[in-house]
């Protein structure tokens, strides 16, 4: 086993990458993500990579973009205005079916809003932020160890649908430090890109584009892609399950709020009360299936999110009337990250309510 | 076991250090830990805080709303914080920055050192957060003391590890003054 | 009998879809032969940009990415430093690059990224119909200027060229036109010597080609190729603007 390092969980994404193979990366300064760029300009020049502080968030997208069509592994990282910002570059790269990792270390809003923890891009990221119709993997990492193992994981998804792919974490998980076993990277199977540009030596012109004019082939287009989602919906959901064989409430939260809530559900059983933690994982494509039969079981779901109420939506178009679910949310901005007592106390009302 | 901590003072007394110096610490001896930082927009001189979780398994939330060991630094945070001490808990105060009469708890445990002093009589202000440190091990035990001399090689960058033995006096020394 | 005419290897053999009159073909043409001319059409990646431009894969036969709008000095970043040993160039027109895209022109061209820019300056906006364009001169009436550009409102024409020839990073600026067969003589040489500087590794190259628009000014093909020397020449002078081996 290798050595348990104590990094940050941006650092961590950082060495993910680096150890997935990531030589390329793209993007401009904020809060409170900048520990990715400041690991990726010390380490990707010692590996014949390139890291560009670009002009912009449009400017950093966009070269993303470029060395990405070149075949090669590349990344960028933000928060929500500079994520924002990117939404351009990510719905051109989506239908021009370009892979590429976008890190959003997501901080509150709207607007400038603040630096803290905050759940409110969920809709921006799951329901295609670009214009177009589009979707894009999204995953929601809950520790500094998923930090690593899910940016490799980006990247292979990435590159087995040809698609942009988010990471979506907040201050929490990006600035909190836990141990990390820098593991190698996974061995998967991988198609070619033999669509990548790379001067035509004298073979046939590639043509990276998303431009489709001709009668009926944007449609195509567009059906294509939308199968490409079907089959990430079958493969490629995630989903994490606490305490919840026999749990007659099942507690709903991504991200650092899985892990706030982890506790809280401790706390629970602590007193006596059968509450479980379903975690999707996975937020596009969702957890549909696994939630459905988890929620089934217990009867009664509360989602729990950093926002006003996003998820949920979610949740409730997966549990399908098999079960009732309620809401507990505060919007994201300081002093407004819940504690394990708040969530437990939350928790205990549910059962009170009950009887 | 599952311990937390809330590590409060203001930019500048060392309290994000004293949080990594305890994980590192934890680390070694094969803990689960989360180090969770949280300070102003501003770079320097405003207030700083951290919340530390060792466990022997899952650490769970790494935000933590009632500590079970408070640790401040300075007034401010005593006056933000001293409320969320978890009944039976631990508040270690830095008694030559905080005036704790206003802290009405009688189902806590306050134990007052006098930080800035101690530090100041070894030759350093800088080493309060180290005070701070040694009476939290002392009073909690949740790691050993050897540990957390192990840590101060991993926490303090190469060109310093020349004040190492200096800091061990005054984490020693905040034990000491902890258990009296 | 000797051949003293033929097409580009670097163009394909297709019609194109501009207008009658419209100078793009006459650009492509240039471009086309100055990769010919170097050699590099087998290793060339073109970025192509938003606009009357945006089919340039249909009609050189060369690697394309498609940008976004006014993206394409940041696409062409991103792939020159993927690829440093393929040859780079974005095509663009005056409303992607010096409107919506002149962040990323300016910081492409300050970074004296090694690759060449050819930009067309038809003084409007082409594909979406006319409308005022950064470089529609003071009182030019367009869709969107209908009473005449106005400079207490709408600002000056920019000068691309002698703009980014104050970069650092920028080894070669030029501007030329193709309204007259000297002028047309002229950018040949010219964008044979950016495209020189880029294959000689010298850093970032750019050329202003003033071209026409017949069917947005609403003239004959023949008027406008004379407004082009009446009107545009005299505030976009023809020139190198920069010339520096060592950028």
């Amino acid at each position: 086993m290798s050595k348990r390092l104590f990094v940050k969980g941006n650092e961590a994404a950082a060495m993910g990458a680096v150890e997935a193979g990531c030589r390329y990366y793209f993007g401009y300064p904020i809060t409170p993500q900048s520990d990715i760029p400041e690991y990726l300009s010390r380490e990707l020049p010692k590996l014949d990579g390139e890291f560009i502080q670009a002009e912009s968030e449009i400017g950093a997208i966009n070269m993303l973009l470029g060395a990405s069509a070149c075949g090669r592994r590349a990344m960028t990282s933000s928060s929500s205005p500079g994520i924002s910002l990117k939404q351009e570059g990510i719905s051109y790269m989506a239908g021009a079916e370009l892979p590429g990792v976008i890190i959003n270390i997501s901080r509150s809003g709207p607007g400038l809003g603040g630096i803290d923890a905050s759940q409110a891009d969920y809709f921006q990221a799951v329901k295609g932020g670009g214009h177009g119709g589009y979707h894009i993997p999204v995953l929601a990492p809950n520790s500094v160890q998923e930090m690593y193992d899910l940016t490799m994981h980006a990247f292979d998804l990435a590159d087995l649908y040809r698609t942009p792919v988010m990471l979506l974490g907040d201050s929490v998980i990006g600035q909190m430090k836990e141990a990390l076993v820098p593991n190698p990277r996974p061995v998967r199977e991988l198609p070619e890109k033999s669509w990548a540009v790379r001067g035509k030596s004298n073979a046939e012109q590639r043509v990276v584009k998303s431009l489709f004019l001709g009668d009926g082939e944007l449609e195509a287009h567009n059906w294509h892609l939308h199968a490409k989602y079907q089959v990430m919906k079958e493969k490629e959901c995630i989903s994490e399950e606490y305490e919840t064989a026999d749990a007659d409430l099942l507690v709903v939260g991504f991200g650092s709020v899985s892990r706030i809530a982890h506790t809280a559900v401790a706390m629970a059983r602590e007193a006596g009360l059968k509450a479980g933690l379903f975690r999707p994982v996975t937020l596009f494509p969702f957890p549909e299936q696994a939630l459905q039969k988890a929620a089934a079981r217990a009867g009664k779901v509360l989602v729990v999110e950093l926002n006003t109420g996003q998820m949920v939506e979610d949740v409730r178009l997966s549990v399908a009337g098999a079960a009732k679910v309620s809401f507990y949310g505060r919007p994201p901005g300081a002093g407004s990250l819940p504690s394990p007592e708040e969530l437990f106390e939350v928790i205990r009302k549910q059962y009170d309510q009950a009887s | 076991m599952r311990n937390d901590v809330l590590i409060a003072g203001f930019g500048g007394q060392g309290v994000l250090l004293a949080g990594n110096l305890l994980s590192y610490a934890a680390i070694d001896e094969g803990k689960n830990v989360s180090y969770f930082p949280a300070y102003g927009v501003e770079k320097r001189g405003g207030s700083a805080t951290c919340t530390v979780v060792i466990a022997d398994g899952a650490v769970g939330s790494p935000v933590v709303g009632q500590p079970s060991t408070l640790v401040v630094l300075n007034q401010a945070s005593l006056d933000r914080f001293g409320a969320r001490v978890r009944p039976n808990g631990i508040c270690i105060v830095n008694s030559s920055l905080v005036d704790c009469s206003t802290l009405n708890r009688d189902d806590i445990r306050v134990v007052k050192v006098p930080m800035n002093e101690i530090a100041t009589e070894l030759g350093d202000l800088r080493m309060v957060n180290m005070v701070a440190m040694g009476a939290y091990v002392a009073l909690t035990g949740v790691v050993d003391m050897t540990s957390l001399a192990a840590g101060l090689e991993q926490v303090l960058p190469e060109r310093n590890h020349r004040f190492i033995p200096a800091n061990l006096k005054a984490i020693e020394a905040g034990a000491q003054a902890a258990l009296r | 009998m000797q051949q003293v005419f033929r097409r580009p290897e670097s163009l394909k053999d297709v019609q194109t879809h501009f207008c009658p009159g419209c100078h793009h073909g006459t650009i492509h043409r240039l471009v086309a032969d100055a990769m010919d001319h170097f050699g590099v059409q087998q290793r060339t990646i073109g970025v192509a940009s938003v606009g009357c431009s945006v089919f340039l894969y249909g009609y050189f036969d060369i690697d394309v990415v498609e940008a976004p709008h006014g993206r394409a000095p940041a696409v062409a970043t991103g792939v020159k430093r993927a690829r440093p040993d393929s040859f780079v160039f974005t095509y663009q027109g005056d409303g992607d690059l010096a409107a919506i895209g002149t962040a990323e022109i300016i910081h492409a061209a300050n970074r004296g990224e090694d690759i060449t820019v050819i930009f067309v300056n038809n003084t409007t906006y082409g594909m979406t119909g006319g409308q005022m364009a950064p470089t529609t001169l003071v009182g030019q009436k367009t869709s969107t200027s209908p009473y005449g550009r106005d400079k207490s409102k709408d600002g000056s024409p920019i000068r691309m060229a002698e703009l980014l020839a104050q970069l650092g990073g920028v080894a070669f600026s030029a501007r030329v036109a193709v309204d007259s067969p000297k002028h047309v003589l002229e950018a040949k040489k010219v964008i044979r010597e950016a495209f020189g500087f880029q294959v000689e590794g010298k850093g970032f190259s750019f050329v202003e080609v003033l071209s026409a628009c017949p069917t947005n000014w609403g003239m004959t093909p023949l008027a406008a190729t004379a407004r082009i020397g009446a009107e545009m020449i005299p505030y976009f002078p023809l020139g190198v603007f920069k010339k520096e081996e060592n950028a």
